[in-house]
């Protein structure tokens, strides 16, 4: 098993606290360097925070795991400087065929939306993912990355957290002002602090399978309904990078999960599914059982939860490791300004607050999907077949079939960070939006908006031409030490500006936008709109700052 | 005015970031509305959902073109 990837094995360092007894105070430890951990670290490093970033392993996720990443988890790996690197590698797809019993209901072609840097998503094993965040955070000084260190005791106070590592050279003690738990769905932090994670778990199993085709096969995906190769569930096909497949199948809740992984039964699955003739190689087996449910809340005193510690949904529809990155894109910015005494730790109420929202809405859509795919009743696999037997000729059928829904970011429209607009606009850019891209030119090169944004806060100024620009105004945004950074968006090139400038040259940003030549939008430093206006006004953009970071 | 046969679902003052949403809000509705019921509930409760929205409708001939649309299928 396991042909197409070689793991890498991480050099275990003995840790200094061991080698030389010396132990310091730390700001910030990261538990688990998986996707979302590693993310994690990045993010604070940009942030300029040091982070202590430990894993009881030394290698990466073993098997595919997480498999799709959509755009916006794109975006952000942008910012960490991934972003190229997983796409390059990744594979993309639009095609997707759905079937019912024997035969194909329908398909759809998933055409990328024109003028974004990042499709919809990409198809990449997460282990390529992981490798790729660990020799970027290796290039980062401020994180210091410590493979085979199991933290085994966690204890808070009011002012920070202690914990004891253990290594293959024994034991240390560490404390930190902040711990971020990003250690998965079985969050042995969790469980130290005796933290509940609450919700249901489906009755059902899904056998995960990823396989190597030896011939060609097309980089779509398909999706069974009660195929006769596997009657009464359902089967997931989905190409990954290298020739190798993702296979998913449904098993019920009446089976060993151990029976089900052994070769000689998963081998005469693939078989019936493919044809005998078309020859494979199994990579890597798993049985998985569905999860839906979510802590509380995701803070408690100074410990922070991420990723699947913190939340667990379905497989189908992408909404693991996306919603794991989101978390660390929505936290690493309120945690430095906390860490730097310019906001309270009510600003990690709202990183709850509205990762708890992402949650529930990822809940919604994965229980959804888990309810059409695996129905509990006769009624409600009747409704299914129904929906099944219009698809094949009514778009309305279609647009019900939910063989999951791909992940796209929350509009976090109710968050306490947000102004509320006092100007009409019209458009999906209300405040608590994730930024739509643009293409645009900086310095006469093409790129794309987002490339500017991010990281601080930053006053999307809409005008004709950069000479317009009240430049004294502009480059004095500052309240209570927390800059606000000018970006022109200007019609008309221009090369000598005094403040950061991109070129909208086709318009695409002022009409994704709705902006008139004069209006002002506030981003966060995670890429959200907090607020927007139809002229300057130097008073209410501080006061938007001061709400968007709990200081008023 | 014809059957209508595209995606038609929405509900006012309801603001959707995905095309997906309204009609998952709706299949969500009708499966709850069956949950905990036996089979034969579950008929009569389609049965009386039906004949609600056949009053709402009205329009004998367009009811008569979905009635053939449905039947075509079985």
């Amino acid at each position: 098993m396991l042909k197409t990837y070689t793991y890498p094995r991480y050099d275990y360092r003995v840790a200094p606290e061991i080698a030389g007894g010396r132990s310091a105070k730390v700001p910030v430890v990261v538990v688990g360097a998986g996707p979302v951990g590693l993310a994690m670290a990045l993010d604070l490093d940009l942030q300029g925070v040091p982070v202590l970033l430990l894993d009881e392993d030394d290698t990466v996720s073993i098997g595919s795991r997480g498999v799709c990443y959509a755009k916006r988890a794109l975006e952000i790996l942008d910012r960490y400087g991934v972003g190229d690197a997983v796409c390059a590698k990744g594979v993309s797809w639009n095609v997707g065929r759905t079937f019912f019993r024997e035969s194909e209901v329908y398909n759809f072609n998933l055409v990328p939306e024109p003028d974004h840097h990042r499709p919809g998503m990409v198809n990449l094993q997460q282990y390529y993912l992981e490798e790729y965040l660990v020799a970027r955070a290796a290039t980062r000084r401020g994180i210091d990355l410590r493979w085979k260190n199991k933290v085994v005791s966690v204890t808070q106070s009011a002012t920070g957290v202690t914990l004891t590592v253990e290594t293959p050279d024994g034991m240390y003690a560490v404390e930190a002002d902040w711990l971020i738990a990003a250690d998965g769905a079985r969050s042995p932090i969790r469980r130290m602090l005796g933290l509940e994670v609450e919700g249901k778990i489906f009755m059902d199993r899904f056998l995960i399978a990823d396989v190597v085709m030896k011939a060609d096969f097309p980089a779509e995906r398909w999706f069974w309904f009660d195929p006769p190769f596997h009657p009464n569930q359902s089967v997931l096909l989905h190409k990954q990078t290298d020739s190798v497949f993702r296979i998913d199948f449904q098993l019920g809740w009446d089976t060993d999960p151990e029976e089900e992984k052994k070769p000689e039964n998963v081998i005469p699955r693939i078989k019936a599914m493919l044809g005998d003739e078309r020859e494979f190689e199994l990579e890597w087996v798993s049985v998985y059982t569905f999860q839906c449910r979510r802590m509380g809340r995701f803070n408690h005193g100074r410990v922070l939860f991420v990723g699947d510690a913190a939340h667990q949904v379905s497989p189908f529809g992408a909404r693991g490791a996306n919603s794991g990155l989101q978390d660390a894109d929505n936290l690493g910015w309120k945690l430095k300004l906390v860490l730097d005494g310019k906001a309270t730790e009510r600003l990690l109420d709202s990183y709850s607050e509205e990762r708890v929202y992402a949650a529930d809405e990822n809940l919604m859509n994965s229980t959804r999907s888990t309810d059409f795919i695996t129905p509990k009743s006769r009624a409600s696999r009747a409704f299914r077949n129904a929906i099944l037997s219009l698809a094949r000729d009514h778009v309305f059928g279609r647009s019900l079939v939910n063989s999951g829904r791909l992940s796209v970011p929350s509009f976090l429209v109710d968050s306490s960070l947000n102004t509320p607009d006092e100007d009409a606009f019209t458009g999906r850019m209300l405040p608590g939006a994730p930024m739509d891209d643009a293409p645009v030119e900086k310095d006469g090169a093409p790129g794309w908006l987002l490339q500017s944004a991010g990281n601080r806060f930053q006053l999307m100024v809409f005008v004709d031409e950069p000479a317009t620009a009240d430049t004294t105004a502009l480059s004095q945004l500052t309240t209570d030490g927390i800059p606000v950074e000018p970006l022109l968006i200007s019609r008309v090139a221009a090369t000598a500006c005094a403040l950061p400038l991109v070129h909208d040259v086709r318009g695409i940003a002022a009409q994704r936008y709705d902006t008139k030549p004069g209006s002002v939008y506030l981003i966060r430093p995670d890429q959200h709109v907090a607020a927007r206006w139809r002229r300057f006004d130097a008073a209410k953009i501080l006061a938007a700052v001061a709400r968007a970071t709990c200081r008023q | 005015m014809a059957l209508n046969l595209n995606p038609n679902f929405s509900e006012a003052g309801k603001r959707y970031f995905s095309a997906y949403s309204p009609g998952d809000d709706f299949y969500e509705l009708l499966i709850g509305a069956h949950r905990d019921l036996s089979d034969e509930q579950s008929e009569l409760l389609n049965a009386r959902l039906i004949l609600l929205l056949a009053n709402h409708i009205g329009d004998i001939a367009m009811l008569r073109e979905a009635l053939a649309i449905a039947r075509e299928g079985v």
